[in-house]
């Protein structure tokens, strides 16, 4: 299971503040912490500063990858902000994301295939969200065919089947889960990738709703997932649903996760 | 049943969220009792005036709603079932809303900008202004500056309400207004923006008749600006 550490996002107050002040020492903290805990990839996202997004993402790809020796998910929906930051990229970056729409699709293409690096696609249809299981995996099949086309091998792709909140319709988990299971049984050797908080968008306990919603996922057959690391339960809520779903060999993980004090006694 | 109970009793199932007889409420042991549907049919085959129904059954009640939201009371799914019981209501009401000649508050043109595909808010706020009383033109989303600017003008729309969810985006909405200007009619029509990235500050930035925090702050507002 690839795990993308969500916590550098300058929606979060606190975050914002520390990129405004070009504050590298709170940002570092920030990344670390995700990577002990056990982090694949730092997710990087500056989307919220409209004008000064692309300057803002570079200077985070260099604080980070100064302090912390991990591939970065380039996260903006902006193909300029990408294009700049990638330049200061170390290794081979996750890049988040591409989607169907039709400007969008061209000019991050050539961005993804410009070198070698994982790439987060949405699946959304060219004019509209996806609500049923079957748009989903639709827009997701489109996707694997026109990236693999493009030479983009199916290992480097990870498919966002687009998590929307039960809040504001129930179907949505369902949803949500059907295209993981399609998608990872049509597809062998495909990624597919969630952030989860959005499932609990409006409602109480959110923490409780995404971790029993990562769970289910991990049963589809997710490979990959945004989220928070140093949530302690719900890392020790994902070691121990691989374990119990056999994807764990001989319970290696759990164990020196247990022993590294990650999970907690109880 | 008389007028005035049945009124209470609409604007008392709009709060409970309960479309039909069938739907649980919010409280205990509702289930089974008429609920809006039933009872707005009830009420028209009493001869009770549609506007009224619209007045004094649905928009006191979603101004109930919005408050009972603001202290945290409900939450979205909550407001959604309201929302949806005034929904299913107006569309009991349209056409007798039509043929009585009543005239509504005016037409309010609503669209998610171009780029943008987040369409719940905005639905949202569309369904609100029809219970209270708006004749909403929805586009839709991923709208481009002229789809919106040549809606406004076909319709002669005197309200143009905008959304935008995302920082890449929210900028259309200062296209929007532009374009409105160079086609002389920016004074003709006032525009309420909304959407998580907005703000006061940005509806003055870009010259918004007014920033909407939710769909019950766009209903109050257009009550004290528009006499
Ligand atoms: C649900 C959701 C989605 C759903 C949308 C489903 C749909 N059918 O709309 C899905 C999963 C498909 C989605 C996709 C994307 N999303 Co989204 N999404 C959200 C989320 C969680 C909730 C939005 C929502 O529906 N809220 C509930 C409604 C009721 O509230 P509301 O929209 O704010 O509307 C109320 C008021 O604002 C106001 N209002 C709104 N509009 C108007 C208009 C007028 C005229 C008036 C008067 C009032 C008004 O009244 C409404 C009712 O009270 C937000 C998080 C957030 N904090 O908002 C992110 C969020 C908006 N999404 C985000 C992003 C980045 C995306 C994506 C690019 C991909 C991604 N990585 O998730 C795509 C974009 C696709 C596109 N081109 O538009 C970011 C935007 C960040 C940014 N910097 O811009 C957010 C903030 C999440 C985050 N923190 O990263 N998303």
């Amino acid at each position: 299971m690839l795990i993308v550490g969500e916590n550098i996002n300058t929606s979060r107050k606190r975050i914002a503040e520390a990129v405004e002040k070009q504050d590298s020492a709170f940002i570092v903290q920030v990344a670390k912490k995700q990577a002990d805990a056990g982090a694949d990839f730092i997710d990087v996202n500056a989307g919220t500063f409209v004008d000064r997004e692309a300057e803002y993402l570079c200077w985070l790809v260099k604080t980070v990858q100064d302090a912390v020796d991990l591939p970065l998910c380039l996260d903006s929906p902006s193909p300029k902000a990408l294009s700049e930051a990638i330049k200061h990229h170390r290794g081979e970056p996750m890049i988040n994301s591409i989607s169907l729409e039709k400007d969008r699709f061209d000019d991050m293409l050539s961005i993804v295939t410009a070198q070698p690096c994982r790439v987060v696609a949405l699946c959304m249809t060219e004019t509209a969200m996806p609500v049923t299981v079957e748009d989903r995996i639709q827009a997701g099949a489109e996707l694997i065919n026109r990236l693999t086309v493009e030479g983009v091998a199916l290992g480097n792709i990870y498919i966002d089947p687009l998590v929307q909140p039960v809040s504001v319709d129930t179907r949505m988990g369902n949803a949500v889960l059907g295209a993981i299971k399609t998608i990872m049984n049509d597809f062998p050797g495909v990624n597919t990738i969630c952030g989860l908080s959005n499932i609990s968008f409006g409602l109480p306990a959110r923490r409780l709703i995404n971790s029993t919603f990562l769970s289910l996922c991990i049963l589809q057959g997710l490979s990959a997932a945004i989220l928070d690391p140093t949530d302690k339960r719900l890392m020790a809520n994902l070691l121990s649903t691989r374990m119990i779903l056999g994807k764990d060999e001989y319970c290696g993980d759990f164990i020196d996760a247990y022993q590294k004090g990650i999970i907690n006694k109880e | 049943m008389t007028a005035h109970e049945l009124l209470e009793k609409i604007a008392f199932n709009v709060i409970q969220g309960r479309v039909e007889a069938e739907d649980e409420g919010f409280d205990e042991g509702l289930e089974g009792q008429p609920g809006v549907t039933e009872l707005v049919n009830d009420a028209l085959a009493q001869g009770l005036e549609p506007k009224e129904i619209v007045l004094k059954g649905l928009t006191t009640s979603m101004e109930a709603v919005g408050e009972k939201f603001e202290r945290n009371e409900y939450l979205i799914p909550d407001m959604l079932a309201s929302a949806e019981c005034v929904g299913v209501a107006m569309d009991i009401l349209s056409p007798h809303l039509m043929k009585a000649g009543v005239e509504g508050k005016g037409k309010f043109v609503i669209a998610t900008v171009a780029g943008d595909l987040h369409d719940i808010g905005k639905n949202i706020v569309a369904i609100m202004l029809k219970g209270a009383g708006y004749q909403v033109i929805d586009l839709g989303t991923d709208i481009s500056v002229e789809r919106i600017t040549a809606a406004v003008k076909e319709n002669q729309a005197p309200f143009l309400g905008l959304s935008a969810l995302l920082t890449t985006t929210m900028r259309v909405m200062e296209e929007v207004i532009q374009q409105l200007k160079e086609e002389g009619i920016r004074d003709r029509v006032k525009v309420l923006i909304g959407g998580a990235p907005t703000s006061i500050e940005f509806a003055q930035e870009i010259g918004a008749d007014a920033y909407c925090k939710d769909a019950f702050q766009a209903i109050n507002l257009l009550k004290t600006t528009v006499t």
